[in-house]
């Protein structure tokens, strides 16, 4: 044996290292006909990482105090030594981060990956994307600039809308009766912990992943299929080891992604306002409610949702709680979809149309989030908001109703 | 599928074609960061005209002698009169409690005011000051509606007044729309001197909003053509492992 070999062998009688290599990566079959939307899982993962590194190093320089916290940005964009560039790689990736998702998401929604034996992963990814949202409102804050403030204002003004305890959760979550100092301060604390939770929240994402095998565009389940690859008489015939097929392929996708993402970050890294919203560059002042007040672009749908729902004796209570269920009802798509097929492509044109409308609809219902109220677009978001209920609420309907296509055994190519 | 997917971005397009809102109507202002002699001129003006009430305290003053290629020595003796550190930002001297007296609010300061407010917008605000009594230093300004500063470049621009027209708004009711300005009282400068002068102004305005923005651009080719070169690699990679999966 020789030294390398040895060592392995002596961690590997200590610590389940190949084991875990070999059942994660080497010998994980993954099934042979992921397309394009297989990328986004790994570059969330990606960004994860590049938001928590950048987010450590931000951290290093940032003053979470109301008089310094503007200023010290400034400081990283000017003084600090390639601060610029972990600042816009932070800002660009909080933004990456939301599209990515939103694919990954929009993957599940197309493939059934969401139905049996996937319930629970869809669910962990659910919270994942509650904890991300929690988390990136929490760091918009940190910049103190005007729609830092004013956003969280409006923000956690919601929670105080809320029967009897309101006032007192607003306060509760501020540490204040306005967003203050204090507010600053427990928003950094929090803002440097949740993203720890979700690296652990995406491990477990992953854990169950791999305990029921990847789904894919065909929706065939390939562990029932036949037995048999040319690296294994055991696998699923329709897999291939994850490493090295997978891996090289994801480095691809990250090639790709990279592109893009440095292309917003050396050219464009307010992206027109969308990723570094204007009014932002001007420092948080309480006294001073902006004209016009939008949350950042990945959170405009829910906010056309919340802003939808008419008021209720002066309560914008009905709204808010439309707001939270528009998130929570992902939770139960497992059971709403009763389709006998998962993936798109066996589904009748029914689904095919009424899901095409659902992403017509949440992009319309995100672009309605980031403009001023007006008859028109009020009625737009009613409708909007409605729709987009109706997609979740009626799917146990016409998911049966739907005209399915036999699903063939093996994936095709 | 495809056409499925052409279908739904055509559903789509109206929604944003709505995007387009309408604000009071801005001039083009065409600022080049790369143009060292108008950032210059630019700083030049905004020494002399704003830096006694409007700080840019996160901008330092030899960071602004590197990138406007002028020597440090150059910067102290004509454009340093607050500070004789050249290390310093650009600060002022006045109190903003006693400013907030005389403006009504202290002026801000201007480190990032071209990314608050955009390029267009300052260039259109400079250039838009008119004569109005109601006012407590007898000027307005079209963009900034009520504003609480004088017209410091008064002297290079002169004095305009504007000029209204009737038109119906939605309601079908008559307003006054503003039309155009007229010069009153001409200044030191024509009228298109002037407009560089703002011109120059905004453009040492968009530049201290972000003084790595030229560094920025330079660097990222470089960094988008090594990972295109990389991308180039990993697909062959792909490629030559994938040969083994049917």
């Amino acid at each position: 044996m020789s030294m390398m070999q040895s060592l392995v062998q002596w961690i590997d009688d200590r610590y389940p290292m190949t084991k875990v290599w070999n059942e994660h990566l080497a010998q994980y079959y993954a099934p042979k006909n992921f397309n394009f939307w297989y990328f986004m899982g790994s570059l969330a993962l990606l960004v994860l990482v590049n938001q928590i590194l950048t987010g450590v190093w931000l951290a290093m320089s940032y003053k979470p105090d109301d008089t310094l916290a503007f200023g010290s940005v400034e400081y990283i964009m000017r003084d600090v030594d390639w601060g610029w560039l972990i600042r816009y790689m932070h800002s660009t990736g909080a933004s990456a981060f939301f599209v990515v998702i939103y694919l990954h998401m929009f993957r599940g929604l197309m493939y059934g990956s969401y139905r049996k034996p996937r319930e629970l992963l869809w669910i962990i990814g659910v919270i994942i994307y509650l904890v991300m949202m929690a988390t990136a409102f929490m760091g918009y804050l940190l910049p103190w600039g005007q729609m830092s403030y004013w956003g969280a204002q409006v923000i956690v003004n919601l929670f105080s809308a809320v029967p009897v305890v309101g006032p007192d959760l607003g306060v509760w979550i501020r540490g204040d009766y306005v967003i203050s100092d204090a507010t600053l301060n427990r928003f950094f604390a929090l803002h440097f912990l949740l993203p720890f939770l979700l690296a652990a929240l995406v491990f477990v994402h992953i854990v169950a992943l791999h305990k029921v095998g990847s789904n894919n565009p065909d929706g065939v389940e390939i562990k029932k299929g036949p037995k048999g690859n040319k690296w294994s008489d055991k696998a699923p015939a329709d897999g291939i080891p994850f490493h090295p097929y997978y891996s090289v392929k994801d480095i691809m996708g990250v090639a790709g992604f990279l592109f893009l993402f440095a292309a917003v970050i050396f050219f464009a890294p307010e992206m027109f306002g969308f990723f570094l919203e204007h009014p932002n560059f001007e420092p948080a002042n309480p006294l001073k409610t902006p004209p016009h007040i939008a949350p950042v672009w990945y959170f405009t749908p829910f906010y056309a949702i919340l802003r939808a729902v008419p008021s209720i004796a002066g309560s914008a209570f009905p709204g808010v709680v439309a707001m939270f269920a528009s998130i929570l009802i992902m939770f139960f798509l497992p059971w709403l979809d009763r389709s006998p097929v998962k993936s798109i492509r066996y589904k009748g044109i029914l689904y095919k149309v009424l899901l095409g409308l659902f992403v017509v609809d949440f992009i319309m219902l995100g672009f309605l989030g980031t403009q001023p109220t007006t008859n028109l677009y009020k009625l737009m978001s009613q409708v909007g908001t409605i729709y987009y209920f109706l997609f979740f609420l009626l799917m146990p309907i016409y998911s049966k109703m739907d005209k399915t296509k036999p699903v063939p055994e093996r994936v095709s190519k | 599928m495809k056409k499925l997917i052409i279908a739904f971005l055509m559903a789509a397009a109206p929604v944003l074609g709505l995007a387009s809102g309408g604000e009071a109507h801005l001039d083009h202002a065409d600022v080049d960061v790369s143009d060292q002699a108008s950032l210059q001129r630019g700083a030049k003006y905004f020494v002399n005209y704003c830096l006694s009430c409007h700080s840019a305290k996160y901008q330092r003053y030899n960071r602004m002698a590197k990138d406007l290629g002028l020597t440090e020595d150059e910067v102290k003796e004509n454009l340093m009169f607050a500070t004789d550190k050249i290390g310093d930002g650009m600060t002022i001297a006045m109190p903003a409690e006693k400013s907030a007296k005389w403006f009504g609010n202290p002026p801000p300061d201007l480190s990032v005011i071209a990314r608050a407010r955009g390029a267009d917008w300052i260039y259109t605000y400079l250039r838009s000051f008119y004569l109005d009594d109601s006012r407590p230093f007898g000027v307005n300004n079209i963009v900034f509606p009520d504003v609480g500063m004088p017209d410091v470049l008064w002297e290079l621009q002169g004095m305009q007044k504007a000029v209204y027209r009737m038109e119906k708004d939605s309601a079908g009711n008559d307003t006054e729309v503003f039309d155009h300005f007229e010069l009153v009282q001409p200044g030191s400068l024509t009228p298109e001197e002037f407009d560089e002068v703002a011109r120059d102004l905004t453009n040492f305005l968009s530049y201290i909003g972000e003084p790595i923005q030229l560094e920025r651009q330079r660097l990222g080719i470089w960094v988008l053509l090594f990972i295109a070169v990389f991308f180039v690699l990993a697909y062959l990679l792909k490629k030559e492992y994938w040969k083994d999966v049917h």
